[in-house]
């Protein structure tokens, strides 16, 4: 049996794929922030609850309402995206022209109020989600075993980040955003209902988010608190690949993912905090991230 | 034709703008007729480009009228003036890196139909076509103030806003700039500039309004320019 620095082939390959798949939710989840501050300069502290709420739909709809996961793989983020979109609205948009920390402080401020809402009605352990039946089973590649799950998470959130780059850097509305992104005021004056764009923007990013939950709840545990613990993870990720960069957000994304993994097989007491250690030698060395660019 | 008969394409009047607690114009009061060339002149920060910004509603806060084709704008966010055929040519050109040039050039929306095609805009500014696709910043100075006005030509706007389309140009550009803006002008399109460079202006306009510390001063016909010198350097400290 083939050994890479000690460890069994098959071994390490199973590691890097659960690396993927994390490296996968981390992609999307840092890619919804990164857009959300590129155009409302707005650090989303919800995001880790719109991630929890995609979960938390899901499950609901398949034991309330019989649902099947394809349907909530389009329900969810939709439903998310609604109330994120209201949430912008109502409240969000009454902060862009005061400092950071108010919109910092009212999203943190709403993601506890939605985690505790939904603690209290479903508690904070796990709600078990039955994996859909086309996915059981695996694929037999000679090296390794691939779950079918899994490679369908990998491919579909490759697909999603490839598509929504290609719709903000080639689309006539993608120009729009990153024109508003840069001077908002000019580009009103242009005759583009800007407000309009920072509200579909923000519930695109929260739809996202739930999506990456629909995405996570046959494998990660579905609980009121699952974003907590991620979006800090999240943030680190967003910092070290740069905060106005969405491809710098996607390919860090994946690169941390793997790196966890593989500090877990080679290091694994580090496995835990190894991304902060990296976050924190990318401050001192490029304090705009690996991909950004100065503000 | 006399003038009073036909009312203003644009009538500003106790035109009032505040930038916080800052109080920069003061009931500035004047009109543009269809078709003119109106240029604002005056020391900086007499309050010209804010007056732009103002008609616009680009400024955090202002009060007075403001009617355009009769209608009062003043009340009015931006997007829906600029909507209604009212468009800007900003002084910083606000030509947007993240975009390229053709990107740029297509960004504002058509508001009303009569505008520059894309081509007839690259017929005016060829330079534009070669660099399609570079990056929107990486343009000359010259090559961005085409374009920042290559852009507000397509829309179909009826009134230009230009705020120093010539600051920093060389003289064969600014020349050029000249000739597009009196073609303009015959095509149909009503021009309101504020400009810094005398001569330029009175190469192209028809009236020009001074301002003074946030007031409209003095208008004096381009005709009557020259006669006026001596008043017009006081105006302008020069």
């Amino acid at each position: 049996m083939t050994e890479v620095f000690g460890v069994p082939l098959p071994a390490l390959l199973g590691q890097l794929l659960v690396g993927l798949v994390n490296g996968a939710f981390y992609a999307m989840l840092s890619l919804g922030l990164a857009v959300i501050f590129g155009l409302l300069n707005i650090i989303n502290f919800s995001h880790g609850a719109q991630y929890m709420l995609g979960a938390v739909f899901t499950w609901m709809l398949l034991d309330r309402q019989q649902v099947s996961y394809w349907w909530a793989l389009i329900l969810a983020p939709m439903g998310v995206a609604a109330i994120a979109a209201v949430v912008e609205r109502t409240m969000l948009s009454r902060l862009y022209l005061l400092d950071h920390l108010y919109g910092l402080l009212l999203t943190f401020g709403l993601a506890l109020m939605i985690q505790g809402l939904f603690t209290n009605f479903f508690g904070s352990s796990g709600l078990p989600y039955v994996l859909p039946s086309e996915f059981s089973g695996s694929f037999d590649l000679g090296f390794m075993r691939l779950p079918r799950y899994r490679a369908w998470v990998v491919m579909a959130s490759l697909l999603v980040c490839t598509a929504t780059v290609l719709a903000i850097e080639r689309t006539k509305l993608g120009s729009y955003l990153r024109a508003a992104t840069e001077n908002p005021l000019v580009v009103r004056a242009f005759g583009i209902n800007v407000p309009r764009m920072i509200t579909l923007t923000y519930a695109f990013g929260a739809g996202l988010a739930a999506l990456a939950g629909v995405m996570a709840a046959p494998i990660y545990q579905v609980s009121p608190l699952m974003g907590t613990d991620l979006i800090i993870v999240v943030f680190a990720v967003v910092v070290v690949g740069g905060m106005g960069s969405i491809v710098g957000a996607i390919v860090t994304g994946y690169g941390l993912g793997v790196v966890e993994a593989l500090t877990k097989v080679y290091y694994p007491e580090a496995s835990n905090t190894v991304i902060f250690v990296i976050m924190a030698v990318v401050l001192l060395i490029k304090p705009a991230g690996l991909f950004g660019k100065e503000r | 034709m006399s003038r009073t008969d036909i009312a203003p394409l644009l009538q500003v009047s106790s035109l009032n703008a505040w930038y916080g607690e800052s109080h920069v114009l003061h009931g500035a009061m004047f009109d543009v007729q269809a078709g003119e060339v109106v240029t604002l002149i005056g020391r900086n920060g007499a309050g010209k480009t804010t007056t732009l910004k103002s008609i616009l509603g680009a400024v955090p806060r202002r009060q007075g009228s403001v009617r355009f084709e009769g209608g009062e704008t003043v009340h009015m966010h931006s997007d829906r003036i600029a909507r209604l055929g009212i468009a800007w040519c900003p002084e910083e050109r606000a030509i947007f890196s993240s975009l390229n040039v053709e990107e740029n050039l297509m960004l504002p929306p058509v508001v009303r139909p009569g505008g520059l095609s894309v081509e007839a805009i690259y017929g005016l500014f060829p330079n534009l076509r070669e660099r399609r696709r570079s990056q929107g910043t990486k343009l000359s100075g010259g090559e961005q103030q085409m374009l920042a006005i290559g852009r507000i030509l397509r829309t179909g706007a009826r009134l230009l806003l230009l705020d120093e389309p010539t600051e920093g140009l060389a003289p064969v550009i600014v020349e050029q700039i000249g000739s597009t803006i009196a073609e303009l002008k015959q095509k149909g399109f009503t021009i309101l500039l504020v400009e810094q460079n005398l001569r330029f202006a009175a190469s192209v306009a028809d009236r020009h309004y001074v301002m003074e510390r946030g007031r409209v001063v003095d208008m004096i016909p381009n005709d009557q320019l020259e006669a006026n010198a001596a008043r017009v350097k006081t105006y302008l400290g020069v």
